[in-house]
């Protein structure tokens, strides 16, 4: 019986800050499965708020895990990302409580600042933004998050204002 | 005698990403000492003393958690879990940020002496993705409670081990059901589990598990060290204990998190923020999160406690209040909440994958003035349809708020019906702009 050959061309290797980060996670978990949303996270960070196809490989094949099933996991959670974003993430408010106080109109304030439809990247490459679900600071309504940061109490001037500041 | 705050009390109820409570400080206010005093009396007599308070879990059902607690096997061979849930996301709710943000160390300390209630050595507090500031935060408190010996290999000395991890959700609302959560933190999908086995039994990695939300959690060190009877002193009556924080948000002057003995009512939490925005007419208001059936104005004397409101028909939910004045459009509101619950199920169940999008199209349709006559019929009888037919109460939830909708506030869709259109003239407050919602 001949020998099924794997023809696909080898993956490069991790980055060393991803796997450095997946291995001193181990001794916490008592499966590599568990390490699975964590190595997400470190990889999407190291490739700029996106999950390229090789990373995406490059973690399933260090968890030892299916790609098929990394795969299946990127689509169920809205914070991972599987085609390019800016690099900026804007993330929108648009769930009651920020409605009620004038989110969609942020939304649409940030698209038209930024000249773009939702989930797509502005010419620049700076800002991607995004209408999103209740981000559990309603009293800072209407908020959004740029990256890892809230921004409370905008108005569609000073949503546009904040992302002027960005590089 | 005037209430004092006492999950609150070392913040002002305002967010402080920026100086959260450090150990030093938390010591000096008598912190840590509820972990001293159930190390010193032992497990049993933890979880009688937190079972004689009366806790119920603060996360949305309302569980007794000492009892909970008590369903974990005493066989002490096997890995037990406690999993501290931490990912708030049900719309209208911002306590447990609140709680993260200004005292890490509560926290860490409720969690501390459940782990040595149900002798679990291991505890995972999944908090949502969106919080990587309050994660952080989490962090720099777990590192320091490490360095003083009040995690680790010894907890205080005791010779009890315990280590604490910080798990990052990655947005999404169904992770909050304690077995989406598992099954996030395992490395999966968060699709939900049956039940039974309960996790009690069966839960994280397999092993016994106590899942308790941040708040309950919070509670638990000042009932060791103030006393059962203090704290069912609080609130309303023996079933509704303690005391509760209540997120408001909305059309309300002052929006945040405020802290009452459990059984506050809308008018006088409306008092402590300051009154509905502008001073305008109260029209709605939802008392527990996007999940729990609204209410018309005439019942904002009711106490907002378990059992209060679901005889008012509603519930306490994670006592978000969102309040809603005489200009908001309520099928537009559920709509929103539809869309939500849409974007949210995890699509294992049929009635709850196609009810939550047939829900949201049929608001949507009359919102836009294309409802037909036998609409409200529709939504009762399919949302009827959803109920209690499903693995997990996502399904239950949505039906919350649309079926309140068709039974509290029937005209309302009748005219958006017979007129054609929305009969609310348009205000920036609640635009005409619905965002996709990702
Ligand atoms: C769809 C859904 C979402 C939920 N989200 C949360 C949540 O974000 N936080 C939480 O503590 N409980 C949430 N729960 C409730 C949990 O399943 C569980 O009952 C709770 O965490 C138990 O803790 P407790 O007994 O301390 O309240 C959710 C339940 C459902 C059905
Ligand atoms: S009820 Fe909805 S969210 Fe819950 S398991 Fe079924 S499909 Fe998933
Ligand atoms: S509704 Fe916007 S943060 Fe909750």
């Amino acid at each position: 019986m001949s020998e099924i050959k794997d023809t696909r061309p080898a993956l490069p290797p991790l980055p060393d800050d991803v796997r450095s980060a997946i291995t001193e996670l181990r001794r916490h978990y008592p499966t590599e499965e568990a390490l699975l949303l964590p190595a997400l996270h470190f990889a999407q960070k190291h490739w700029g708020g996106w999950l390229p196809e090789e990373a995406i490989l490059g973690v399933a094949d260090e968890l030892n895990l299916a790609p098929a099933k990394v795969f299946g996991v990127i689509t169920f959670y809205d914070l991972f990302h599987q085609s390019p974003v800016g690099r900026h993430r804007v993330r929108v408010c648009t769930n009651l409580s920020c409605a009620l106080r004038g989110g969609n109109e942020i939304l649409e304030a940030v698209k038209k600042h930024l000249n773009v439809a939702e989930n797509e990247v502005s010419a620049d490459g700076r800002c991607s933004v995004v209408g999103f679900e209740c981000l559990g600071a309603c009293e800072q309504a209407p908020m959004m998050m740029v990256d890892d940061d809230y921004h409370p109490h905008l108005t569609p001037d000073s949503a546009s204002r904040i992302l002027e500041e960005l590089d | 005698m005037a209430f004092e705050a006492v999950l609150l009390r070392r913040s002002s109820g305002a967010t402080a990403l920026e100086v959260p409570v450090g150990l030093k400080e938390y010591r000096a206010d008598g912190g840590y000492e509820g972990l001293e005093k159930a190390l010193s009396v032992g497990p049993e007599e933890v979880i009688e003393e937190v079972k004689a308070s009366g806790l119920r879990g603060r996360g949305g059902a309302g569980f007794p958690a000492a009892v909970k607690w008590s369903f974990i096997p005493k066989s002490d061979n096997k890995p037990k879990y406690l999993v501290c849930n931490a990912d708030e996301s049900e719309p209208g709710t911002f306590k447990d940020r609140l709680l993260i943000e200004t005292d890490p160390h509560q926290l860490i300390e409720g969690c501390a002496i459940c782990c040595y209630a149900v002798g679990a050595h291991t505890c995972y507090i999944y908090i949502r993705g969106e919080y990587v500031r309050q994660a952080e935060i989490l962090e720099t408190a777990i590192r320091q409670a490490y360095d003083a010996g009040v995690l680790g290999d010894s907890v205080l000395k005791s010779g009890f081990k315990l280590d604490m991890r910080v798990h990052r959700g990655a947005g999404a609302y169904i992770c909050g059901e304690e077995t989406g959560m598992l099954e996030s933190l395992e490395g999966r999908r968060g699709q939900p589990r049956v039940k039974p086995p309960f996790p009690a039994i069966v839960g994280a990695f397999g092993a016994p598990t106590v899942i308790n939300n941040v708040e309950t959690l919070c509670n638990v060190p000042h009932i060791m060290t103030r006393g059962a009877d203090w704290f069912s002193e609080i609130g309303t009556d023996e079933r509704n204990t303690g005391p509760k924080l209540y997120c408001i948000s909305g059309h309300v002057e002052r929006p945040g998190v405020y802290e009452f003995p459990i059984g506050v009512t809308l008018n006088g939490l409306l008092e402590a923020a300051g009154g509905v925005l502008g001073g305008r007419p109260l029209k709605a208001f939802i008392p527990g999160g996007a999940s729990a059936p609204i209410l018309s104005a005439e019942q904002s004397h009711v106490p907002m406690d378990f059992d209060s409101l679901a005889k008012a028909g509603s519930m306490l939910g994670s006592a978000a209040v969102v309040v809603m004045d005489d200009t908001t459009c309520l099928v537009r509101a559920v709509y929103r909440l539809a869309k939500f619950f849409a974007h949210e199920s995890c699509g294992q169940c049929t009635p709850c994958r196609e009810g939550t999008n047939w829900s949201q199209m049929v608001l949507g349709r009359i919102e836009s003035g294309n409802g037909r006559p036998e609409d409200p019929e529709l939504l009762l009888r399919m949302t009827g349809n959803m109920s209690g037919t499903a693995l997990c109460a996502l399904s239950d939830a949505c039906v919350g708020p649309v079926r309140s909708l068709v039974q509290n506030f029937r005209p309302e869709i009748e005219e958006h019906i017979t007129s054609g259109r929305c009969p609310l003239p348009y205000r920036s407050v609640f635009g005409k702009t619905a965002g996709t919602g990702h």
